[in-house]
């Protein structure tokens, strides 16, 4: 008995060191793994303050793009990327969230519906210059918008639909089927259970996906350059239907010059953008949790 | 709590909906002027062009010039465009870069008013301009040369006849001449790697022909890029490199790079600079760079003759200024005599890239 307990704790010990490496191994490679991911991310932000800390000055967002690197700065670009993200977030978020809904809380279980649900799992994979051609064969010529705000915004809408849609129906499924019991079971109509329950239980999980969404929308360069915003504007954009040019377009603009300035100016229009990206989530996020607490 | 939620976002929604709805509405009032040009591009209204006859010349110019084409010429135009809405702030400028070709499409199709262009319009260009009834006045603004390069370490490589280079280039080379020892007796044995500017762009097409002698002809296996910033890395860090591209993007990185004088068959080395190439003593790879303006656009907005005016007497200087070669004062002169006597037509009767030839005698020739 006494000789069998031992043998087994032989073999106990001798496994458990074992196992107790394996761990160690598997602690080991994924710390690596993540290592990796923020000494990119590292390199790549150090690389990028090196380069554009000198230049980062008021006149980047004071002055109009110039042959003079001191004098060059972006300020047509912000607006236009301003413009473009308030005119996208205005057009996607109501059509992506509503379509959210339906196909979450109110379509039936047919052919049909899985028909839109495999389509839109699919638009968000579809390369972004592929959405560019679709809005510059059907806004920009076909519905004649020309190469304007407008076109760009909905071109910008049509890419980051399939996003809001996607998370939005994760966000309303994560809401627990009691809840839509309970408020059935008080006489609650489908409408009022989806505005007064279900869709405030998921708004802050809604709300991350349009963050992801409009985040994915203001670093967009292809498509904008299909439709033609791959210009030099020195001159304030005056409304929706007015030509323009955007941020990411401005910095790929300024690294394809062969004045060497000119590229820290580009690392520098980098850091902007991380700005106006990091703030527009920042106040995405305060939302959030705004919504959240109140819950 | 649920009710505290729920009216925020109604707003959210409410005011989503009323932005949407309201956008198109509202702003034509504010952009009316872009709008018009919108339209234009779209369908060639007459009641723009009766308004236009109307509005009298005095009193401060506004309007939109629509400039687009060829990304060589964008910075001279840019540079043009900068200074012109320092003195006519109420004009606007945008200049859009979409290459040589892209840009004739655009113009051809009535949707610009100047196309930059870094080669004569081509054939198929004229056909379909001549089919949308676009006319054109065809204006030279600067030379640019065209940058034989290798590797700085590279010391055997100084000179090259056009023969040696058609011999590298010429589309039976891909696969064969893949060693420097092939391209001249004397040379090492040292493998050869090529760059070059992307196919779509004005300087490959202008190269081929001036080289290879058929436009849009070479071999296919070297690295092509449409950015010259790539080039010049590739280059720089590759000893057997041997590439073209313009000149400015040499005279930013003459430590990374060395030049390659030409020889045009008549035993002289020429490097391009300044005076060789407006001299037209760089050849074959010095070239002219235009702008091409809309006929027709230039008695509806009188604000594109007076930024032509300007164009045309501050592109020397401007030129030089963004890294090309001003034309002599007698050709921006013809040109300017060009513009006036509104010319249509290319010079080139629409040839497409043509080798060797002196603008001032073709402008003088009209």
């Amino acid at each position: 008995m006494s000789t069998l307990t031992a043998l087994r704790d032989v073999t106990f010990e001798r496994n458990l060191s074992l196992r107790k490496l394996k761990g160690k191994l598997f602690e080991i490679i994924a710390f690596f793994a993540i290592l990796l991911g923020i000494a990119m991310l590292l390199t790549l932000l150090i690389d990028v303050f090196l380069d554009g800390l000198p230049w980062i000055s008021t006149k980047l967002i004071t002055e109009f793009p110039s042959r003079f690197p001191d004098k060059a700065g972006l300020r047509s670009a912000l607006q236009g990327s301003v413009w473009l993200m308030v005119l996208t977030a205005v057009m996607a978020i109501p059509i992506g969230v509503g379509a959210g809904i339906y196909l979450e809380e109110f379509a039936p279980q047919n052919r049909i519906t899985r028909f839109i649900e495999i389509n839109v799992a699919n638009l968000a994979g579809v390369p972004s210059i592929i959405y560019g051609l679709l809005g510059l064969g059907l806004f920009v010529r076909q519905l004649g918008l020309g190469r304007t705000l407008i076109a760009g915004a909905m071109t910008m809408a049509l890419l980051v639909l399939p996003i809001i849609i996607v998370t939005t129906r994760e966000a309303i499924r994560a809401v627990p089927q009691s809840i839509r019991q309970a408020a059935l079971a008080l006489g609650a109509t489908d409408w009022e259970v989806s505005r007064d329950h279900v869709l405030v239980y998921s708004a802050p999980a809604i709300m991350t996906g349009i963050i992801l969404a409009m985040s994915r929308a203001i670093g967009e360069t292809a498509p904008l350059i299909t439709i033609g915003a791959l210009t030099y504007i020195a001159f304030d954009p005056k409304g929706p239907f007015d030509i323009f040019t955007v941020l990411p377009i401005q910095i790929f603009n300024w690294v394809s010059l062969p004045n060497p300035d000119f590229h820290g100016l580009a690392a520098a229009g980098i850091i902007i953008l991380l700005a106006v990206l990091l703030s527009m989530n920042a106040l995405a996020i305060w939302l959030r949790n705004r919504l959240q607490i109140r819950w | 709590m649920l009710n505290k939620v729920r009216p925020l976002f109604f707003v959210l929604v409410v005011l989503g909906l009323i932005l949407s709805a309201c956008a198109p509405a509202t702003t034509p009032t504010e952009t009316t002027q872009t709008e018009k040009i919108v339209e234009k591009t779209v369908i060639q209204t007459q009641v723009v062009e009766v308004e236009k006859i109307i509005t009298p010349t005095a009193g401060p110019v506004e309007g939109t010039i629509l400039v687009d084409g060829s990304s060589t010429v964008a910075p001279i135009t840019q540079a043009v465009a900068e200074e012109f809405q320092k003195v006519y702030p109420e004009v606007r400028v945008p200049v859009g870069i979409s290459g040589t070709g892209g840009g004739f499409k655009k113009f051809c199709n009535g949707e610009t008013d100047i196309s930059d262009a870094s080669r004569p319009i081509k054939p198929s260009e004229v056909e379909l301009c001549q089919k949308n009834g676009i006319e054109y006045i065809e204006l030279p603004v600067a030379f640019d040369g065209l940058a034989v390069m290798v590797n700085p370490s590279n010391n055997f490589a100084a000179c090259l006849t056009v023969e040696e280079l058609k011999k590298i280039w010429a589309p039976e080379a891909e696969g064969v001449i893949t060693n420097w020892s092939q391209v001249r007796e004397g040379f090492p044995n040292q493998p050869l790697t090529l760059y070059g500017a992307g196919t779509d762009s004005g300087t490959y097409d202008y190269f081929t022909a001036a080289i290879v002698g058929e436009e849009g002809s070479s071999r296919g296996d070297f690295l092509p890029s449409e950015d010259d910033n790539v080039l010049v890395q590739g280059i720089a860090g590759d000893p057997n490199a041997l590439g073209f591209f313009g000149l400015a993007y040499y005279e930013e990185n003459q430590d990374k790079l060395k030049l390659v004088a030409i020889d045009n068959g008549d035993g002289n080395c020429v490097l391009p600079d300044l005076t060789t190439v407006s001299q037209g003593t760089y050849q074959p790879l010095s070239r002219p760079l235009f702008i091409y303006v809309n006929r027709a656009r230039v008695d509806q907005k009188d604000e594109i003759s007076l930024f032509i005016d300007f164009y045309l007497k501050n592109a020397g200087q401007l030129s030089k200024e963004v890294g090309y070669i001003p034309l002599t004062d007698e050709i921006y002169q013809l040109a300017q005599k060009r513009y006036d006597n509104r010319v249509t037509g290319s010079i080139f009767e629409g040839q497409g890239s043509t080798i060797g030839v002196s603008l001032a005698d073709l402008l003088a020739k009209e």
